[in-house]
């Protein structure tokens, strides 16, 4: 009975436990840390395991439809309504799932890891309850069916995200972080708005499957798309609207930025449902295409030459993660561009998007993985200056294993999941335009390039005095960093299931816009 | 004409936010901008919402006649609260910054660039 | 057995585990011709100073390479670009809008015309 009725509500369920969770932290906090930090840390795992169930469910039976306040959850279209779904439904397909499951894995790694890096600072109850709302942000901007609701919980995640930055004041900086974050997202967030304002007046309905059924893609649809690709475009970090990732990323405590590689890649999953789901066929896929192309590789190719001159560990991974954005964009648009030619999107459209879309969960875990090394850097040493730092190989061995694995992988390095996902990426794009796949290459070594560097001048060296101090990171923070280091070795080494399991769904699910609709509104 | 003017106004609100966002260098400028955006982005909800000769859906003692569906006016409401949430948090941020900065101008809150 | 590890992109593919088998085949064999080299390595003694002749070695502190002495060579070569793109990044709150409206206006551009 009980497990129906869980089995039945996983969509809601999937957000209110965080949600719940959330805004019960500091309640419990009252008890003690102890008792909070169990209660966080079981209501992640509880998340965690909705979302895996819930995956199952959307990979074995298709898109899970949930409208909130009906008799049933399949009941999208009430009897009386006129044939408009006018409730909140939520609409898992594999994609939804996907990144779902994703961000959830990644929630989990950042909250073991939080046990310790947070646990000298004051004022760690409005902490976990951040980081738990910022997960209720993720998690509802992939799972919801409605364009309203998509706009709520983005702005959820850039409240919550900003709010992390800003977390440690640390003199200001963090806050400077956090305000260009915050007031960025927040215009961003209101440009959405207004692009789903002019969506409602046309179309009379806020449902993605309804609007993705009736747009026509008159003048106004064109501002709302350029709105909200732009606007979404901007949240995810594509250059040359990056200026944000770095400074924010840098300052956030490394956890947070862990999660914030997250958030922003809720946002470029946006970009992507926008284009897909939302206008499909009807937008004009070589122009869009080739848009999302381009912030592609400026994306790339911008934010690998910035990493290298930096000094700063965390701002240069920072610019790396704006780099390895560029290749989910440059794969998915590559997708996009011969999206309305079949032949071509068999030959190698397909493959482009998987690509795009596996190094999505690919960077999430490797990206998140780097983050937390350089927390876990910090956390002994007390400086994120690569300058000052040297030596560490010599008495932080794990954290130097969880830092090669990281940066093999994002240099795409085999036998590493990095690796695994841009050679889709390399390959398809090549047949689409030989000069964008050698781009893509290049930045892969300037990556590597990068990387060495940071290796070198961190761990590599002498045992320098100043660090003679210096002990191996803490046990809960080595489990954060070996879970994540655990699935780049497990997705490097076994990609086809990878692909065939979760990508494979995800792209087609993304591709098939009738199959979307159809799952809310019935029939074909 | 006259049934656009709500539009047109809504469109000059954003418009002059966003000029605002662009040409001040005070960080509380910046952020009312900001709020001029919001209060563009709301009057263009509401105006959509409307209807000619609709009553309000309240059903107790309603009158004859066609009752609007209040999507829009529940939107705009929802859209108030998160910016109220939002202006409160920008404005903690810029008060934080002044106290360790001590100064709130754009031109000079650059410690993070490069 | 082995189709299912292999990753197909396509055109081509590629097998983790064929690599990994390869490259351990390969370590071995290094291991091997390691193995076979000079024996008389003695730590502790005089062999393992860094001069033959005895000269004081210095701190080691000295002798690390820091990160700000790495790639000089590729950002001094790649002056023009780095000296245009760094002064971009100039941290205003006021310009970070202006990119991100900016593009804005491109884009609108593109796709009004191309439509």
């Amino acid at each position: 009975m009980m497990q129906e009725i869980i089995l039945q509500n996983l969509p809601a369920l999937l957000l209110a436990v965080p949600m719940l969770g959330a805004f019960a932290t500091p309640l419990i906090g009252r008890a003690g840390g102890g008792a909070r930090n169990l209660w966080t840390v079981a209501v992640m795992l509880a998340t965690l395991a909705i979302a895996i169930v819930l995956t199952a469910q959307v990979l074995s039976s298709g898109t899970v439809v949930y409208t909130f306040g009906a008799g049933a959850a399949d009941l999208t279209v009430p009897a009386d309504s006129g044939g408009i779904p006018v409730r909140i439904i939520f609409t898992v397909d594999a994609m939804g799932a996907f990144m779902t499951l994703s961000a959830s894995i990644v929630g989990l790694g950042v909250m073991l890891y939080s046990l310790s890096s947070a646990s000298r600072s004051t004022g760690q109850n409005g902490y976990y309850a951040l980081l738990l709302l910022l997960v209720v942000g993720i998690l509802g901007m992939v799972c919801t069916g409605d364009m309203f609701n998509f706009f709520v919980f983005l702005e959820i995640n850039s409240l919550a995200g900003a709010a992390l930055v800003a977390y440690r004041v640390d003199k200001g900086v963090a806050v400077e972080g956090g305000l260009k974050y915050a007031v960025l997202s927040t215009l961003g967030g209101l440009l959405v708005l207004f692009a789903i304002a002019l969506l409602y007046g046309q179309y009379d309905a806020l449902n993605i499957a309804v609007l993705a059924s009736r747009i026509q893609f008159t003048p106004l649809d064109q501002i709302a798309l350029v709105m909200l690709l732009v606007a979404l475009a901007m949240k995810a970090g594509a250059v040359p609207m990056h200026f944000w990732t770095p400074d924010a990323y840098s300052m956030a405590p490394s956890a947070i930025t862990a999660l914030l590689v997250v958030a922003s890649q809720a946002s470029l999953y946006g970009v992507f449902r926008v284009v897909f789901t939302l206008y499909g066929l009807t937008l004009n896929y070589v122009t869009i295409g080739w848009i999302i192309i381009i912030l592609g590789v400026l994306s790339m190719f911008v934010g690998v030459t910035m990493a290298i001159p930096q000094k700063d560990v965390k701002r240069l991974m920072a610019y790396h993660a704006v780099s390895q954005t560029g290749y989910m964009l440059l794969g998915v648009g590559v997708g996009l561009a011969v999206l309305g030619n079949p032949q071509l999107l068999d030959s190698y459209g397909v493959i482009a998007m998987e690509g795009g879309i596996f190094h999505i969960i690919n960077h999430a875990m490797y990206k998140g993985l780097l983050f937390l090394t350089a927390g876990a850097i910090f956390y002994r040493t007390g400086t994120r200056n690569l300058n000052q730092l040297g030596g560490l190989g010599h008495s932080m061995k794990w954290t130097m294993v969880f830092f090669i694995i990281g940066a093999l992988a994002i240099a795409g390095i085999p036998p590493f999941n990095g690796f695994a996902s841009k050679l889709m990426i390399y390959e398809s794009v090549f047949l689409f335009n030989p000069l964008l796949a050698i781009i893509a290459m290049v930045v892969s070594i300037l990556t590597l390039a990068s990387f060495v560097k940071v290796f070198h001048s961190i761990f590599m060296g002498p045992r320098l005095p100043e660090y003679a101090e210096v002990r191996e990171a803490p046990t809960p923070m080595l489990i954060g960093m070996g879970l994540l280091s655990l699935l780049v070795v497990l997705f490097g080494i076994f990609p086809q299931e990878v692909v065939d399991i979760l990508i494979t769904p995800a792209a087609s699910a993304l591709i098939d816009q009738g199959g979307y609709i159809a799952s809310v509104l019935g029939g074909a | 004409m006259f049934f656009n003017l709500p539009f047109i106004v809504a469109a000059l609100l954003v418009i002059l936010g966003i000029i605002t966002m662009l040409i001040k260098r005070n960080l509380i400028k910046m952020i009312m901008g900001l709020s001029l955006v919001e209060a563009g982005v709301n009057l263009l909800l509401v105006s959509l919402g409307y209807r000619a000769g609709g009553i309000a859906p309240i059903f107790t003692n309603a009158p004859a006649g066609v009752m609007v569906m209040p999507t829009v006016q529940a939107m705009t409401l929802t859209n108030i609260v998160i910016g109220i949430a939002t202006t409160a948090l920008l404005l903690s941020f810029v008060m934080v910054i002044y106290r360790m900065y001590g100064t709130a101008n754009a031109n000079k809150v650059r410690k993070l660039r490069g | 057995m082995l189709d299912t590890y292999t990753l197909q992109t396509g055109t081509g593919f590629w097998d983790p585990v064929v690599w990994i088998v390869v490259f351990l085949v390969a370590f071995l064999i290094a291991l091997a011709i390691w193995l076979l080299g000079e024996k008389d390595y003695r730590r502790g003694t005089q062999q393992v100073k860094p001069f033959l002749s005895g000269n004081v070695e210095p701190e080691k502190a000295d002798v690390h390479m820091r990160a700000g002495n790495l790639y000089w060579g590729f950002t001094e070569a790649m002056k023009g670009y780095y000296s245009r793109l760094v002064p971009l990044h100039t941290g205003v709150l006021n310009d970070y809008v202006l990119w991100f409206l900016g593009v804005m206006a491109l884009v609108f551009v593109i796709v009004g015309v191309a439509a």
